[in-house]
């Protein structure tokens, strides 16, 4: 029973990262991309966790933080080179 | 009692697929930028949320081993969704708009993001106004 609710937790996630890379193509403006690839960021630490599950190892929790804290900087960073053309003044 | 933890786990993972999934649809479908941020808090508190309980759980039932790492990561995206949310929102008003578009702010001052040099001589020339008590 984990296991399909695994595998379709995989697909949704999996899916839910192909919409967000249609959405950074397509994007009419800034904002909407930097929203889409801060999404891809939240969906690859869910594929990451999901991942560590199914194999039964701890090991990716540690990577999945670090996409999370690396999710966060890059996302601020991006933003405020759109505000300020600058990141740190 | 472990069929019970299974059916728990595979609640769990469902409901944090679903959540995904609906959230990453929701930016694709909304078509206001602004409603546009709304839907993927979606997928970060309650997708993510359901994945690292499921993978809690599982590890303390099926793997003999139990992990804080999850609810680290949970608390830490709580944190920082809402400045991320705001830095986007802020990005959209210094694009998209104007200082016309924009509605009143309040005060006797307007939206920051839209802040030009003459703004900043005006302020620094008017009598600094006084602190609340």
């Amino acid at each position: 029973m984990i296991g399909s609710a695994a595998t379709f937790a995989f697909g949704c996630f999996a899916l839910a990262m192909l919409m967000n890379l249609w959405k950074v193509v397509t994007a009419p403006n800034v904002a909407d991309r930097i929203l889409a690839l801060d999404t891809m960021f939240i969906n690859a630490i869910a594929l990451m966790v999901l991942y560590g599950l199914a194999l039964g190892t701890e090991i990716f929790f540690e990577a999945a933080m670090i996409i999370a804290m690396l999710g966060f900087v890059s996302t601020v960073a991006y933003a405020r080179f759109i505000l300020r053309g600058n990141i740190i003044e | 009692m472990v069929t019970l933890l299974e059916f728990l786990v595979a609640a769990l993972l469902v409901i944090g697929g679903v959540f995904g999934i609906v959230g990453s649809f929701g930016l694709i479908k909304l078509n206001d930028p602004m409603s546009r941020l709304h839907a993927p808090t979606k997928a970060t508190t309650l997708g993510v949320g359901g994945v690292l309980l499921a993978s809690m759980l599982h590890a303390a039932a099926f793997e003999k081993y139990f992990s804080f790492h999850e609810l680290m990561i949970t608390l830490f995206l709580f944190l920082t969704a809402p400045i991320t949310a705001n830095f986007i929102a802020k990005v959209h008003i210094h694009r998209q708009e104007t200082r016309d578009t924009m509605p009143e702010a309040g005060g006797d001052d307007h939206w920051a993001t839209h802040d030009t040099p003459e703004d900043e001589q005006r302020r620094q020339a008017a009598p600094t106004p006084p602190a609340d008590e």
